[in-house]
């Protein structure tokens, strides 16, 4: 007996080492992507790369506020001068045409290049002609003022052509000299970190540079303003939200662990009044966690922060069992005997437990699935530990003090409560009247109901990008080839089209890879378009003919052409280190044998009319996406996903209870609490907030795995008051675990706890109050 | 329309002062009443890229305090209005904000006729050294900007007038280019 016991307690304490040493080597990850759907097909996963890493999750908006008008222009004068030194940042523009130097020598350097004017009719005498004269006729304007000096060493004007054509790109109003929200209560900044989106870290870092350079600002230019000491940094973006909802998860995994573990040993300590019955009650809780976090490292290699956040629902539920073993059993002596009674029954509710979890396991959301595997071996470490483990480690003296009295009173109260059965029924029809009376759909079908960001951020962030006219992907062409130059000249020869498009008011703009870097070929033809400087100046001396300019001032002109003959064409590397490979970056992606361009299309006030666009492109060798009818799509696909895992887990609990019940009585009176609960929990929910995400939906399965547990208690012959007791101190840790959850500020967080908390709860009511036992 | 808009400037010309205690304060205190105005114009540019004077006209607008558009409509349709410190151009229905200190030469050009329209006489003493001539009936302004950024493109701007009307306004650029605007209000 004391040899098996050794070795009992000695596999146990070997367990408990291993999985300790496999805690000290987990990775921690609060990365929101395990939460965001993976896509199933290549293309739509490099739309969702490009979401993730691309350089629209790159973008930072930026908005000032407080001080006037004035300060805050210097204010972000002087911010963007310093951002503009960080590597961290790719790019920095808050209206100042000084930020953009260098892309407009570029663009002006590549002129001939990048002209779609430039064609060999145009360096004919006649072409020549007319483009001079009509750049002379502009002088005459008032933007003559800056043409003018442009003119010499282009008279043909190509550098207003790229003018043209990259204008509309930044059109947010100015406010001395500097952007500002229309109202000009805010002064706006417009950033790209050079790392992705999804780079939590180095976004955090970036994050942390802005915040410290704006208060270094603030506070030297305070003396000149005193106005600028309630300045304000408001700051939005994919990586923005990213840095915070990590942060988010970080605090209330922690703050929530905490809380809770303290509400449950509250409630310990008023029931056992002893610290000894209370630590040696928290013996299988802290093995379950230990070994489900070891095999959520062993199972996934990184264990997610809202795993750790979801530890205290396991907490809560995992101490249910010492719970029924101290309260029912009494003391050290009857352990064995309470084993015997009652045992067969909380093994059962192992059981279902476990089907239900098993369910998530399954689930395309990889954080999900670290749930349910965390669940699980938690769950079933600590029924072990508690069946095996725990009897031997309490002292011969142990006791748990005598809770008859409070047994007693409970047990009254139940029975008065069954008085109220009646009421079971009618809740339940009742909640199916309000299912079924939806007006609404069942099921909120957008991804924004899961996402971490806040209502108030996602607001900024929409007003803070209204006001840059920042872009906000959601229509893209996309161009699909076998390379590089292949979908460049498609986009090309798709760009007459969208014109087209723009001019019957169809699409507001269009951005496009190729303006910036055109095709080989096309760039091979313009050059080729260039007349040698022999014949460029025969052409001119005719062409200037009855114009007011002397050939000789034009011989800056002469020589640009000539350079341009001979200068190479543009690749990406040519744009490296302007915001304009940033943009391109965005815009070319080349993944092994295929590339894609993409041509993000800007909506015209009233909207996309989808239909109108797609039968304008219709037979154009491109892709219309529509990227939140994508993740709309995607996230559908997922709801059925989840119904399909859910209503297998229901099932293979049901199967698991009537195999085991075999009774269609007993099964009854355990199935009934608990499909009641689950009506409740989803009408109430409608009721009180809006529809139901797929998160609750997991919620009301872990209703079913967590509420039968309790349930099916009420199947067997034990009733004594002690179990009642029992029962409710266990459904009380359950419901102090999963109802603190419903608090969190994360939506996976609060869907499952404001679901199974309450659900768990009302399922032992409703067994309770059906019971007819006497 | 024209013909309307002089006989409300007329009447809001107030007595004439004498000639003798005629000076910038009386002078932009009389422009100051005007509330709203348009005029045509011609103007002559003469650059020493070209070997002519280049010609555009169209019309100005001005509304107290601070909005004032220039419209060319010959050669070509293009307008520049400044509104409340912003300053567009509009071309082919297509509008550029333009930075003010980014565009010295417009800025000179637009700003000081809005001041002076405006009888702003702290903004036009802030951003120029004034220098009055003449009397109420013919008087000539000349604005030399302070900034040296603004004097490194324009070099002065001399602004005509009879009464509390603007006829030509001369600006000189720094490279010796040179604008001539003459402003007729009688013009149908």
């Amino acid at each position: 007996m004391m040899r098996r016991r050794g070795l009992i307690v000695g596999v146990w304490l070997l367990a408990l080492l291993f999985g300790l040493a496999l805690l000290s080597r987990a990775r921690f990850s609060a990365d929101m992507s395990a939460f965001l759907p993976t896509a199933p097909s290549a293309e739509q996963q490099v739309l969702v790369d490009q979401l993730k890493d691309g350089t629209v999750s790159r973008l930072m908006l930026v908005g000032i506020e407080g001080g006037s008008p004035e300060a805050r222009a210097e204010l972000s004068r002087q911010l963007a001068a310093r951002l503009r030194q960080h590597h961290a940042f790719a790019s920095v523009a808050n209206g100042e045409t000084g930020g953009f130097e260098r892309e407009r020598k570029l663009l002006f350097d590549n002129r001939y290049l990048l002209s779609p004017a430039v064609t060999p009719q145009r360096f004919s005498v006649v072409g020549l002609h007319a483009a001079i004269a009509d750049s002379i006729a502009g002088l005459a304007l008032p933007s003559g003022a800056w043409t003018k000096a442009l003119l010499p060493a282009d008279p043909t004007g190509e550098t207003l052509q790229l003018l043209e054509m990259l204008s509309g790109r930044d059109s947010a109003a100015l406010n001395d000299g500097v952007w500002a929200s229309r109202d000009g209560k805010r002064s706006l900044l417009m950033l790209y970190t050079r790392a992705a989106g999804s780079d939590t870290d180095a976004q955090q870092a970036a994050l942390a540079a802005l915040h410290s350079d704006f208060a270094a600002v603030r506070q030297s230019l305070e003396g000149r303003y005193p106005a600028l000491a309630d300045a304000r940094l408001q700051v939005t973006g994919p990586g923005v939200f990213g840095v915070e909802a990590r942060e988010r998860i970080r605090s209330e995994a922690l703050r929530f662990s905490v809380l809770g573990s303290l509400i449950i040993i509250a409630l310990l300590w008023s029931v056992y009044r002893s610290w000894r019955v209370l630590l040696l009650g928290l013996v299988p809780v802290a093995s379950g966690v230990i070994a489900g976090v070891a095999a959520v490292s062993l199972g996934f290699g990184v264990v997610h922060g809202i795993t750790v956040g979801f530890g205290i629902t396991l907490i809560g539920e995992a101490v249910d069992y010492s719970i029924y073993l101290f309260i029912q059993s009494g003391g050290a002596g009857s352990a064995g005997e309470w084993q015997r009674r009652f045992w067969p029954t909380i093994r059962l509710g192992v059981f279902t437990s476990v089907c239900g979890f098993a369910a998530l396991l399954f689930s395309g959301f990889p954080g999900l699935a670290q749930l349910g595997l965390y669940s699980i071996a938690g769950l079933i470490a600590a029924a072990l530990v508690t069946r095996w483990v725990l009897p031997l480690l309490l002292p011969a003296d142990f006791a748990v003090r005598d809770l008859s009295r409070l047994a007693e009173r409970l047990a009254r109260g139940l029975r008065a409560l069954r008085r109220l059965r009646w009421s079971v029924p009618v809740l339940a029809l009742a909640a199916l009247a309000v299912l079924f009376g939806l007006r609404q759909p069942l099921w909120n079908h957008d991804l924004a109901a899961l996402s971490p960001v806040p209502l108030e951020q996602q607001r900024l962030d929409a007003s803070l990008r209204a006001e840059l006219s920042a872009p906000d992907v959601r229509y893209l062409a996309v161009v699909n080839g076998v390379d590089r130059e292949a979908v460049l000249r498609e986009a090309e020869r798709l760009m007459p089209k969208l014109d087209a498009l723009v001019a019957r008011g169809l699409l507001a703009g269009y951005e496009s890879p190729s303006r910036y870097l055109p095709s080989q070929a096309t760039q091979v033809a313009r050059r080729a378009s260039l007349p040698d400087a022999a014949t460029l100046r025969g052409r001119l001396d005719a062409a200037l003919s009855g114009l007011p300019i002397q050939p000789a001032k034009l011989a800056p002109f002469v020589a640009a052409v000539e350079a341009a003959r001979q200068a190479p064409l543009l690749n990406p590397a040519s744009f490296q280190g302007s915001s304009l490979a940033l943009l391109l970056d965005g815009l070319l992606i080349t993944q092994g044998d295929r590339s894609l361009a993409l041509l993000p299309l800007r909506a015209p006030p009233a909207g996309i009319d989808a239909a109108a666009l797609h039968q304008a492109l219709a037979g154009a060798p491109l892709q219309l996406v529509d990227l939140k009818t994508e993740s709309n799509r995607l996230y559908g696909s997922y709801l059925d996903e989840a119904l399909t895992l859910v209503a297998c887990g229901m099932l293979a609990i049901v199967l698991l209870l009537a195999l085991v019940l075999r009774s269609p009585a007993r099964f009854g009176r355990v199935l009934l609490p608990l499909a009641s609960a689950v009506l409740v929990v989803a009408a109430g929910h409608q009721v009180l907030g809006g529809t139901l995400n797929l998160l609750h939906l997991v919620g009301l399965l872990l209703v079913v795995a967590i509420g039968s547990n309790y349930a099916l208690f009420f199947v067997g012959n034990e009733r004594s008051a002690k179990v009642l007791l029992s029962l409710l101190i266990a459904n009380l840790a359950t419901l102090a675990g999963f109802g603190l959850l419903a608090f969190s500020s994360v939506p996976v967080l609060s869907a499952l706890g404001s679901t199974a908390g309450p659900g768990a709860l009302l399922a032992l009511l409703f067994a309770a109050m059906l019971d007819r036992h006497e | 329309m024209t013909k309307r808009l002089v006989a409300l400037w007329l009447c809001a010309l107030p007595l004439m002062a004498s000639a003798g205690d005629f000076d910038l304060g009386k002078l932009l205190g009389q422009l100051a009443q005007t509330r709203a105005a348009r005029a045509t114009f011609i103007e002559k540019q003469y650059l020493g890229l070209l070997d002519k004077p280049l010609e555009s006209s169209g019309e100005l607008a001005y509304r107290a305090p601070d909005h004032l558009e220039k419209r060319t409509l010959q050669p070509k349709a293009e307008a520049l209005v400044l509104d409340a410190g912003t300053l567009t151009v509009e071309r082919d229905s297509r509008r550029h904000v333009l930075k003010l200190q980014d565009y010295p030469e417009v800025a000179v050009f637009i700003d000081s006729i809005r001041a002076t329209m405006a009888g702003d006489r702290r903004a036009l003493e802030a951003a120029y050294r004034t220098e009055l001539d003449g009397h109420y009936e013919r008087w000539s302004l000349q604005l030399t900007p302070i900034a040296p950024k603004m004097l490194a493109k324009v070099s002065r701007v001399r602004i005509i007038g009879a009464r509390a009307e603007l006829r030509q306004i001369e600006i000189v650029q720094a490279d010796g280019d040179r604008s001539v605007m003459t402003i007729d209000k009688a013009a149908p």
